[in-house]
């Protein structure tokens, strides 16, 4: 880690598909150092596609992403993406490898030793709230819906990568549970310092874990700022966002 | 005869034939697994492929077994100067059977990994797995259950057709059936159908349990079930190889026969008269469909079998019908000697040929002799023919032509069913053998050839002209053979096989004793 420089750049990134469809147009973007930068956006604004570069699951049709200052497609994509952890909702935990397996992903690819997987791997779930005595050798279907959330933040951090992307971990959790789990992930964030990057769409979600947020709508990158300059801006959809935020405050509900 | 006493009474042959069939079946889908599930995971980094190969294994399936195998029999090709493909016995039937098995576990193997959630794809690929990783690590484990049933289904498709293999020699419990419809006997071809069928069954339950075991997290866990993978495949390796070898040493002479009782009856006095008087070793290729001998002695897979002149005239040579006895096998010895390096050797002395059959009750009522006799009331009449006797030059059009048949209804099935059909006037007349012991057994009258129209069918052994050189001592056998049989002798042997129901290697073994062959 870099301390205090930039870790991923966004330069003049647009994305298309083959069929010449655009999703991500003239993105220009720097996530910094240590801080959890929150993509918002409505579905199809272009959040997972943005996300998506990062880690060269795609490349950029125009422009260039840079993680610690190298265009990433000058990087070897497996050797760029184990120093990135993954998380997606529920369904990336793979179902036929119990929960300590899952967690041990990265580090057998990165070949530890099994006693040392093992160590990380019960470290990790105790970390993120679970007994490892309990939860270590059942499989994904044996667990509920955030305890899956809490095994995929777990094996996201396995190999102790610099940067992390979340991509709707928790969308897929009922409310009191997703609060929960996001107020444990503040404190994580916390304890870690970790850069992240995280896809949501849903702002009090943001608010809670954001150091900054970057507004999306159809490919476009329309507002970049702390939660706070989210509120006051007149931008239509930044107001309709806020809104949100609002009404969500005053019913005490979360999503 | 009860289907269990039959089974308790000839345990050892059908526990040899039923380890025959598994070795066919075993070793084909293995080797399809080798080659399909490889080519699954092909097409689908390929998916530009996916089309042609699966289009071919597709059509591959639809092609009739039979016809399969006369298409791979006559091919030559060698691999480091091992014959991998062509010619008769249980490397063309694993050849054809795996063709057949190939198409369900390419497309299951190719469903399978496609199906694979893309969600879960991108989460390996998003942690860093190389494409070799994701799929040993995710999409193969993950596939795994409908790859094992594409296997499941590719087996039972092996286990049935394996038993049509037993036309090329190959073996099975396909021998049963085989000679059960030449018999027309429904215990023998029970014997080969219920184990071929049991087999089947056991082995989808078997597949279907290992198929559910394998579902992630089911009872077996991961670990276990590599534990049980490399178990398998082991087990199949050492099944394969042993079999292999318990197939016997290598002999020196190959007799074959073709594929009806006189043949193997034929093939039998000629295997022991040659082990009696000259210690050889003597390998037995019996049951070889349509000319396969022809092509097997060619290729020098078998060394000698016994071939009717009328069939080498016509069907081998090609030429046009000739009726003088002598003038025929002057031609034949003529065009083998100089053709194909093959010996007629002596004849044996009866002539197998056409004989138009009708039942007797018919020939009684109709006051029927002679083939024009029944020509004159035709009209009303089914006819029966094999296919040997619709296709050849001196069969079905010829004869109709001579004789002025008009048919209300022309049958074509299998030479051995159309007795049966006679007997059970599901047909009104029949072109059988004259040697053949079911004649007499269900009261047919044979009817006059008065036009001759029918070529001469003198019995012969055919033999390699090199194995002669080798092996002059089998000379001498075949001359001491020449002669021996008549055809009322033949017709008494073949209703030994066919009516009484006994093992043609014991009439042949009494006839040879009978004449002083065999002390």
């Amino acid at each position: 880690m870099t301390n205090g420089q930039t870790t991923i750049e966004f330069r003049d990134v647009s994305f298309a598909l083959a069929d010449g469809r655009k999703l991500l147009a003239n993105l220009n973007l720097q996530v910094n150092n240590g801080e959890t930068l929150v993509l918002l956006g409505r579905s199809g604004s272009g959040k997972t596609t943005t996300m998506k570069l990062i880690n060269r699951l795609i490349d950029p049709t125009s422009g260039e992403v840079r993680v610690d200052g190298k265009p990433t497609i000058e990087w070897d994509p497996i050797r760029l993406r184990r120093r990135i952890g993954y998380v997606i909702q529920e369904v990336g935990l793979f179902p036929h490898l119990t929960v300590e397996e899952n967690i041990g992903v990265v580090p057998r690819l990165e070949g530890w030793d099994a006693d040392r997987i093992q160590a990380r791997a019960r470290a990790l779930l105790t970390m993120v709230g679970l007994d490892a005595d309990r939860f270590a050798r059942r499989y994904p279907r044996e667990l509920s819906g955030g305890q899956r959330q809490r095994v995929g933040v777990a094996r996201a951090l396995a190999a102790d990568p610099p940067v992390i992307l979340l991509d709707e971990p928790f969308g897929a959790l009922d409310p009191i549970t997703r609060r929960e789990i996001q107020q444990e992930f503040r404190s994580l964030q916390h304890e870690l310092g970790k850069t992240m990057v995280f896809v949501t769409h849903d702002i009090a979600e943001a608010f809670v874990l954001a150091t900054r947020i970057a507004l999306l709508k159809d490919g476009e990158m329309i507002l970049l700022g702390l939660p706070a300059e989210l509120l006051q801006s007149r931008h239509p959809e930044a107001r309709a966002f806020a809104q949100c935020f609002h009404d969500s405050q005053s019913t005490g509900s979360s999503a | 005869m009860t289907l269990l006493d039959f089974f308790s009474r000839n345990s050892a042959e059908l526990i040899t034939l039923t380890f025959e069939h598994l070795f066919l079946v075993v070793v084909s889908t293995g080797i399809a697994i080798l080659i399909g599930v490889p080519l699954g995971i092909l097409l689908t980094r390929k998916p530009a492929l996916s089309k042609p190969v699966l289009g071919f294994a597709n059509i591959m399936q639809t092609v009739p077994s039979l016809a399969l195998f006369g298409f791979l029999i006559p091919l030559n090709v060698y691999l480091f100067h091992v014959k991998i493909l062509g010619g008769i016995g249980a490397r063309t039937a694993i050849v054809a059977l795996v063709l057949y098995a190939l198409l369900p576990i390419i497309r299951n193997t190719f469903i399978g990994i496609s199906n694979v959630d893309p969600a879960i794809r991108d989460a390996g690929r998003g942690m860093g797995m190389t494409d070799r990783q994701l799929l040993f690590q995710v999409e193969l484990p993950l596939a795994l259950g409908v790859i094992i049933a594409g296997v499941r289904v590719a087996t039972v498709i092996c286990v049935g057709t394996a038993t049509i293999a037993a036309a090329i020699d190959a073996g099975g419990l396909g021998r049963y059936i085989f000679r059960g419809l030449r018999a027309n006997d429904n215990v023998l071809i029970l014997a080969g159908a219920v184990p071929a069928a049991l087999i089947a069954v056991a082995a989808d339950l078997l597949l279907g349990y290992v198929e559910r075991a394998i579902q992630f997290g089911g009872a077996i866990q991961w670990r276990s079930k590599k534990l049980l993978w490399s178990g398998a495949v082991s087990l199949l390796l050492i099944f394969g190889v042993v079999s292999f070898f318990l197939r016997g040493p290598a002999g020196r002479i190959a007799v074959g026969s073709k594929d009806f009782t006189e043949q193997v009856i034929l093939g039998e006095i000629l295997a022991q008269a040659i082990e009696a008087k000259t210690g050889l070793q003597v390998v037995r290729r019996f049951d070889l469909g349509g000319n396969l001998a022809h092509e097997a002695l060619i290729a020098g897979e078998l060394d000698l079998y016994v071939e009717y002149t009328g069939t080498a005239l016509l069907a081998i040579l090609k030429s046009r019908p000739l009726t003088d006895p002598q003038e025929v096998l002057r031609r034949v010895k003529t065009e083998y000697a100089s053709r194909f390096k093959l010996d007629w050797t002596e004849p044996l002395g009866f002539n197998n040929t056409f004989a138009i059959l009708v039942r007797g009750d018919d020939a009684k009522r109709l006051r029927l002799k002679t083939i024009t006799d029944a020509s004159k009331i035709s009209a009303q009449w089914r006819a029966g023919f094999g296919q040997d006797f619709m296709s050849r030059s001196d069969g079905y059009p010829g004869f109709a032509q001579t004789y002025g048949f008009h048919f209300q209804e022309i049958r074509e099935m299998d030479l051995s069913l159309t007795y049966r059909a006679l007997a059970e006037n599901q047909v009104d007349l029949i072109a059988g053998n004259s040697t053949d012991g079911l004649i007499s057994r269900y009261g047919f009258f044979q009817l006059e050839d008065d036009r001759h129209y029918f070529p001469p069918y003198d019995a012969v052994p055919v033999a390699r002209q090199a194995t002669l050189q080798k092996h002059p001592e089998v000379r001498s056998v075949l001359q001491q053979l020449g002669g021996i049989l008549t055809v009322d002798e033949m017709r008494k042997l073949n209703y030994a096989v066919d009516g009484e129901k006994r093992q043609p290697g014991e009439v042949a073994r009494e006839f040879l004793h009978r004449n002083g062959i065999l002390s």
